[in-house]
């Protein structure tokens, strides 16, 4: 039943090599999931890889969705450095979505160019205070926050609801849950004719750059990986871990927030019940992907908005239910970590393999201690 | 007063069954040492594989619920082999469990989103359901609710009186001691996630083919964070268990009944409750540092690899 045993020394080669074993694995489950689904297995990955990307449109699209996601990961990231395990980005970028969406509605019908910058802050505000909520309940209650996040993601969810089929409704509509439809300078101005892709993604392009440029390197990111590591050591050197809590949901608060605006400033073009497809879920699994890696996020994030489009085309041409894609998803996050596994441990070897080794170098084979192998990916 | 709450009452009782299963499956799989975060995945599977077994077979809401129970129990295992047998990161597991779980019971359920079945009968029990007041609250409930009440003494038993239990805790407490003498961890890990799974699936069976009956994309609505955050609440002991589904199932069926009981709130809003509910106890037990350990399991969350 115990497959593994502890390498002398964490593998840096395994660190890297993981994602592609995962995304691999994924691909071999696939295959099998088609197969036992009764459809061509090269069909569904022409249609869930290439017919996607196999004009600009699509590509164009592509970036639609990864931006999002790069963003917010970007947020969550610092987070789970800090080993702050913040999963619930869903209703940071739906509080976020909300609060920018509110200056739209609040100034619908005005023509001014302070609107959208303003909606942006209200976004970010919004995301922090959702994600300042769970870091107060975690400092001063100690509560723990994977569950008070989450909690948090349905209230968000339900106050929206409750905002766009009461206050904010449009009352020229109909009576969905909807809010009117923003105008020209409550949106953000479309970079390529023709396609969706908006001047939001200036803002993701921003947050990489300063994240993996200057961040990374900077000494609140060094207080923060020592703060959530080894929480003593942090305190013996006079951080503090309140603070490491705060900077963390503060930051992935605001990157979600951001990404809410993006959205109902952007594609969505109203307040409405669909503003995510569970970006801040998916956005768990780019963190990870990316190994928590400024740069890194940006592939995994590419990655992640091709299996949300490959996941619609599969809807449209092998009439396959959409939710294909959290199945891939969730897969995707099994294989990796089940990857991760071999960067601090290796297989077993058979007890015969073990004592021939023994006999040669009877000096090599010193356990470490149970008490230094617990690791988090 | 008595007329209008025998009903609300009544129906708590049935709105806490999800939360009594899918938390005695987590506190014992807690008390082994694992921290398995994905209840919610492992409840949709249980109440998609529940339905669909109902419908197809047409054999009924019994069938469902066996089918819903080991379809949880199987899920539990896609956790548990990197979780347990890779020692990976068990939080991220769990959501990784969930993610899956989300997933995969919207691709399965797909196919059944316009069915319905008839659901389960309630069974009276003779002579105490015709107690007054307390008869209709307690005794004429659907055969799951007693199911889940048994569930709930046997765990108790097993953890407060039997060598099993004993074994349990003690993995839980110091998987080291225990596989020095000689116990095995990883078995014992194993058999509690499994418990874990398989109850947090008939959970969800239970809301799909007895409760609703119905199959609604992601109807378990957080029910499966809210069991574990329950099982914090209990201060991993059965008997808090019981108390905190009830009190739950009350907070959730208040808000069908708001409005005959006079409450004025959006239903939206009121929708919120049991979530914000949740995050108030999880305050009130966690701020008390010294309550919260007293019985925390001290390997919870940490793998364990033998040197």
């Amino acid at each position: 039943m115990h497959l593994l045993e502890p390498r002398p020394q964490p593998s840096r080669r395994m660190r890297w090599l993981a994602p592609l074993i995962a995304v691999g694995l994924t691909l071999v489950t696939g295959t099998l999931l088609f197969l036992a689904l009764g459809k061509n297995p090269l069909q569904a990955f022409i249609v869930f890889f290439v017919q996607p990307l196999s004009s600009g449109y699509g590509w164009s699209e592509l970036l639609v969705k990864a931006s999002p996601l790069i963003l917010i990961a970007e947020g969550l990231a610092i987070g789970y450095r800090a080993r702050i395990y913040n999963i619930g980005a869903e209703g940071q970028l739906i509080m976020g979505a909300l609060c920018g969406g509110g200056v739209a509605v609040l100034t619908d019908g005005m023509n001014a160019h302070w609107i959208l910058p303003a909606m942006v802050v209200a976004g970010a505000l919004g995301g922090a205070i959702w994600g300042g909520l769970a870091a107060w309940l975690k400092t001063r209650f100690n509560a723990v926050e994977t569950l008070t996040t989450l909690m948090l993601a349905y209230i968000a969810n339900y106050i929206l609801s409750y905002m766009v089929s009461g206050p904010w409704r449009d009352p020229g509509g109909t009576n969905f849950p909807q809010s009117v439809m923003f105008g020209d300078s409550a949106l953000f101005t479309v970079l390529i004719e023709g396609s969706r892709v908006n001047a939001s993604v200036f803002i993701t392009a921003a947050v990489v750059l300063a994240f993996g440029l200057y961040f990374r390197n900077s000494f609140v990111a060094y207080q923060l990986e020592v703060g959530g590591q080894a929480p003593d050591a942090a305190r013996y050197a006079g951080f503090s871990a309140k603070a490491t809590v705060w900077i963390s949901f503060l930051l992935s608060g605001v990157t979600a927030g951001i990404a809410g605006v993006g959205e109902i400033a952007g594609p969505v073009g109203q307040l409405n019940l669909n503003i995510s497809p569970g970006y801040g879920y998916a956005a768990i699994i780019v963190a990870y992907l990316g190994r928590l890696n400024p740069f890194g996020i940006v592939w995994s994030g590419f990655l992640m908005a091709l299996l949300y489009l490959g996941g619609e085309a599969a809807q449209v041409s092998l009439q396959l239910p959409s939710a294909i894609t959290g199945l891939f998803q969730g897969m995707l996050l099994f294989f990796l970590l089940g990857a991760d596994a071999f960067i601090d441990n290796r297989l077993r070897r058979s007890k015969k393999a073990q004592a021939a080794k023994a006999a040669i170098q009877p000096t090599a084979a010193a356990p470490t201690s149970p008490a230094a192998l617990p690791h988090e990916s | 007063m008595i007329e209008l709450l025998i009903p609300v009452l009544a129906a708590t009782l049935g709105a806490a069954t999800p939360l009594l299963f899918a938390g005695l499956g987590e506190l014992v799989t807690e008390r082994s040492g694992v921290l398995n975060l994905g209840v919610e995945g492992m409840m949709l599977i249980g109440a998609i594989a529940g339905f669909a077994c109902a419908v197809d077979t047409g054999l009924g809401a019994w069938a469902g619920l066996a089918a819903g129970t080991l379809a949880g129990a199987a899920s539990a295992l896609l956790f548990a082999i990197p979780a347990l047998s890779l020692a990976a990161n068990q939080a991220a597991c769990g959501l990784a469990l969930t993610i899956f779980g989300v997933g995969l019971s919207a691709f399965i359920g797909q196919s059944y989103v316009s069915y319905s079945l008839p659901g389960m009968q309630p069974l009276p029990i003779p002579l105490l359901a015709q107690i007054p007041v307390l008869g209709p609250i307690f005794f004429q409930q659907s055969a799951v609710v007693y199911l889940s009440v048994i569930v709930f003494g046997v765990v108790w038993w097993v953890l407060a009186r039997t060598r099993l239990g004993l074994l349990l805790k003690a993995v839980g407490e110091s998987p080291e001691a225990a596989h020095a003498i000689g116990y095995p961890v990883l078995l014992v890990r194993y058999g509690a996630t499994l418990f874990g799974g398989a109850m947090a699936g008939l959970g969800g069976a239970y809301l799909s083919t007895v409760y609703t009956p119905l199959w609604v994309q992601n109807m378990v609505a957080g029910r499966g964070w809210i069991a574990i955050a329950l099982v914090v609440f209990a201060t991993w002991k059965p008997s808090r268990l019981l108390l905190g589904a009830y009190l739950f199932g009350g907070v959730t069926i208040l808000q069908f009944h708001a409005q005959t009981l006079g409450i004025k709130v959006p239903v939206q809003l009121l929708a919120a409750l049991p979530y914000v509910a949740t995050i108030v106890v999880l305050v009130l037990i966690s701020r008390d540092r010294r309550l919260l350990q007293l019985n925390l399991p001290a390997s919870l969350g940490k793998p364990f690899l033998p040197g």
